[in-house]
């Protein structure tokens, strides 16, 4: 595996009531060759009824082209514009994003879902190219991407 | 000074310019190829109609777009596999691979940042500051070049580098602004210095929950035609939350996938009409045409690049002697130079450096940049002028005398003239005198009475500076130096002699052609009719000889007649094969056949064939030559007579008409011509180029024979001289 990106480690302020304990969770997603330039993506997460919850790393530079990342731009409505401090490159095709972010406990096992986002350049738009569920279970289980990404994990 | 702005631009960026116009010149071929390729929709197809015939043949349709070019491309998702397709719009079948192309990305990438991410697209938007500039400035150069901007396309003088430069400038100008502005314009946008073009509008909240309404009894896309599509985005699968987007030339909406109602539209802002257009002006995407038209001009910049490095580098062989050159708003003394070869510009650059070093401070330009506006701290100007031909303006002072006509005369602003000529001409220093005539007509002082140098004295350059530092109250003394052009070794291969027996030796001369550099013959390869420069032993003064040779021929040939006590011609004529002398080329744009298919009338008596005879040697693709040559005596000195026979046989020399001026019955070229006269006014009134090259007699009884026999139709020499279309070589 390529694994270009040096391990990103940071903290995500998880502002939620009553969500005191958290752990580091490593995410790794790894993106096919599908030949086109870097691609963008939004890795966030929802709740059980599909509501937006949180955006915890976005890749790609440039503010004008988020509106690709069309789920989550539409579930985090307003929200969206709230992310700095978790932004980062765009991702080139084949290579592997990892980030550590601090997760709340409470979010494992209660029907939440973390999706990819997944945009490039004179392509089609790829929102929820991956939405796995979150739990203890599931973590280290590599999930298929839909398009643009190959394969996702969450690793605690 | 706005030479400057043109110059330092040009050279910083000629190299990331010529990767941007190439990579885009390439990249403008994309949108009028994949406009061809594109099967075209039947007109009055309805989105409704192309949506259900996708969705036939790709149930797990996902998306539906279509390009500027009219091209039409779906994505799907089927058992879990991602594909995509160009959907033929009759069928909805795919018909060829929807993935961009590799090579337009390839190109795109280079065009827009260099491979190197944003450092790279902030260089090329410097490279597009650059070349907007360029475009700016330049358009200003050539308006003062031509004359105004009435005479932008105006018929192009001199040396074939400048020519090229500016004929493709003129041409490109406008192109090549709007790429770069555009160019600027987009990278504003991709850095977000320019308000987003998106339409503000939201999600909407509220659903009907339903799912799978039929694509052919949505009314919106029923209403839409394929035409104004630009793409339909499906709702995701198993989410009944989701929508229908549709996005037209008009706006956006979103439509719901239960009951087919619109349920929100925001129209195409102005702000974002005019990024697409802006768009579109700069990759052709929807304006295939016009990109092409683009490319085509973007292809100019390396040209202009390397003609533009020529420009520079002779013009600072010339202007190098010139050191501490003050802008002309802030100089004393203002030196205007008309110079045709540049001999009076050494002239000019020993006058600016006495006068800088008595703590004057000048301004040296050529007479074509004359602009009395910019004079703002002037005491005196300053006019050392040549002259062309039969008393024309030199080619730096080319519109002078119409800028003179047109400006009032500074006041308190004296002017000197002083002309350079060769006496030996009747009309010697005519430009100048006019040049001084008109300008005390206008009102102008003058600081010293006008005044000649002949045949680049440096005893009259001397004398002039004299009675010019009394005037100015300064001690000036001028020590003129002539500098000659490098000179290269010619070694005689072979002499062909005539005219012994008539009392006019005259030889043709044969030497080998020298090496010349790649840079040399860049900047010209020279022609029959250019000038070859002979320095004489014991000489300070070169003397110039008509070649009757091109480069092409692999040789250089001269004529030349001895002159009882002549220094030159005795030494030439004393040269024997092996022997070399010391030469240099000079261009005589003045005398040259001109391009095309009209006939030419050659008219030449004694060494006046010279040039003539090598015209005709090259005219190998058959243009009608008539040669009209007058001689002493055929058995003595025809000169090139065999050739001439040659030449007939060949094609290249349509008709020859001879004269024999020894004998019984005396006859002229000008009795030849007139007894050809009415075939002569037939061809003239045709659009035939005369050219005339010998003695000084001849050439005026030729002018005289042809006012006669171009009388009864209607024209007359002046007028074709005007014309451009008679021109003389006269000695």
């Amino acid at each position: 595996m390529k694994s270009i990106l040096a391990t990103l480690a940071l903290t995500t302020a998880l502002i939620m009531p009553d969500l005191a304990m958290a752990r580091p969770i490593t995410l790794t997603t790894q993106l096919n060759s599908y030949g086109g330039s870097r691609a963008y993506l939004a890795l966030y997460v929802t709740d059980s009824s599909g509501a937006y919850v949180d955006t915890l790393w976005l890749a790609g530079g440039k503010s004008k082209y988020y509106k690709h990342l069309s789920d989550w731009r539409r579930v985090a409505g307003r929200s969206a514009g709230k992310i700095s401090g978790i932004t980062g490159a765009s991702v080139g095709q084949g290579r592997t994003l990892e980030v550590t972010v601090d997760l709340a406990d409470a979010l494992f096992d209660s029907g939440y879902t973390l999706h990819v986002d997944a945009a490039v350049e004179d392509r089609r738009d790829s929102p929820n190219d991956v939405a796995v569920p979150l739990t203890t279970q599931g973590a280290g289980t590599p999930v298929r991407g839909r398009r643009y990404v190959a394969n996702f994990t969450y690793d605690m | 000074m706005i030479r400057i702005f043109h110059r330092w631009p040009g050279l910083l960026a000629m190299a990331l310019l010529t990767v941007l116009s190439l990579s885009g010149a390439a990249l403008s071929v994309f949108p009028m190829a994949q406009k061809l390729s594109a099967p075209l929709p039947a007109s009055g197809l309805t989105v409704a109609t192309l949506a259900t015939r996708i969705q036939a043949v790709y149930p797990g349709v996902e998306q539906i777009r279509r390009a500027p070019s009219g091209q039409i491309t779906a994505y799907w998702f089927n058992d879990g596999t991602p594909g995509s397709a160009v959907i033929d719009p009759a069928t909805g079948q795919g018909i060829a691979s929807a993935d961009p192309i590799q090579t337009e990305r390839w190109l795109t990438n280079l065009h827009r940042s260099l491979f190197l991410g944003d450092g790279g697209r902030i260089a090329t938007a410097a490279g597009a500051a650059a070349m907007l500039v360029l475009a700016l400035s330049g358009a200003v150069l050539v308006t003062r070049r031509v004359g105004g901007p009435a005479r932008w396309f105006t018929r192009l003088r001199g040396p074939l580098s400048g020519r090229l430069h500016v004929e493709i400038a003129r041409v490109a100008v406008l192109g090549l602004a709007l790429s770069s502005l555009t160019a600027l314009w987009m990278t504003a946008s991709t850095f977000e210095f320019l308000p987003d073009a998106e339409p503000s509008l939201d999600f909407p909240e509220a659903v009907s929950g339903q799912i799978g309404v039929e694509l052919a009894s949505v009314a919106q896309f029923a209403a839409t035609p394929v035409d104004t599509l630009r793409d339909l985005n499906f709702p995701y699968a198993d989410d009944p939350t989701d929508v229908f987007t549709l996005i037209t030339d008009q706006g956006t909406g979103y439509i719901d996938q239960g009951t087919g109602i619109l349920l929100d539209w925001a129209g195409l802002s102005t702000w974002a009409r005019a990024s697409e257009t802006i768009y579109m002006l700069h990759t052709g995407q929807g304006a295939a045409v016009l990109g092409l038209v683009l490319g085509l001009m973007a292809l100019g910049i390396p040209v202009m690049g390397v003609t533009g490095i020529v420009i520079w580098l002779s013009r600072r062989k010339v202007r190098q002697r010139i050191r501490a050159n003050h802008p002309a708003s802030r100089a004393e003394t203002i030196l205007l130079v008309g110079s045709e070869g540049g001999s009076t510009w050494g002239f000019a650059a020993t006058l600016h450096k006495a006068l800088t070093e008595a703590g004057q401070t000048v301004h040296a330009a050529s007479m074509s940049g004359f602009d009395p506006t910019r004079y703002a701290v002037a005491q005196r100007v300053i006019i050392l002028a040549a002259t062309y031909g039969d008393g024309d303006a030199p080619e730096t002072a080319k519109g002078f005398l119409d800028r003179l006509a047109q400006a009032a005369p500074l006041i308190k602003v004296p002017l000197a003239v002083l002309g350079f000529g060769d006496r030996s001409f009747p009309r010697f220093c005519v430009f100048a005198q006019t040049v001084s005539a008109a300008a005390q007509a206008q009102g102008w002082q003058q600081m010293i009475p006008f005044d000649t140098v002949d045949r680049q004295s440096p005893q009259d350059f001397a004398r002039w500076g004299q009675a010019l530092g009394q005037a100015m109250g300064i001690d000036l003394t001028l020590a003129h130096q002539p500098v000659l052009p490098d000179t290269q070794a010619l070694t005689l291969v072979s002499r062909r002699c005539y005219g012994v027996e008539v009392q006019a030796p005259t030889d043709i001369l044969h030497f080998t052609l020298p090496k010349r550099s790649l840079w040399r013959r860049w900047r010209g390869r020279f022609r029959a009719g250019d000038l070859l420069g002979i320095l004489p032993d014991g000489a300070a003064m070169p003397r110039f000889y008509s070649l009757a040779s091109t480069e092409r021929d692999g040789f250089v040939e001269i004529v030349v007649k001895k002159h009882p006590g002549g220094l030159c011609s005795g030494q030439l004529m004393a040269l024997k094969p092996g022997d070399t002398i010391s030469a240099f080329f000079r261009s005589n744009p003045g005398f040259r056949p001109g391009r095309g298919r009209v006939p030419l009338i050659l008219i030449g008596a004694g060494t006046g064939i010279g040039p003539l005879a090598g015209m005709i040697r090259g005219n190998t693709r058959q243009r009608p030559i008539h040669l009209f040559f007058g001689m002493r005596h055929p058995d003595s000195d025809f000169l090139y007579g065999e050739d001439l026979a040659g030449w007939q046989v060949e094609g290249r020399l349509a008709r020859l008409v001879t004269a024999i001026s020894r004998g019984a019955k005396p006859h002229y070229v000008q009795d030849a011509l007139r007894a050809e006269g009415e075939h002569l006014a037939g061809l003239i009134r045709g659009g035939a180029r005369i050219m005339v090259c010998g003695g000084r007699d001849m050439a005026a009884g030729v002018t005289d024979a042809l006012a006669e026999i171009l009388a009864p139709v209607g024209l007359s020499p002046a007028t074709l001289k005007a014309e451009g279309r008679y021109v003389e070589d006269v000695y």
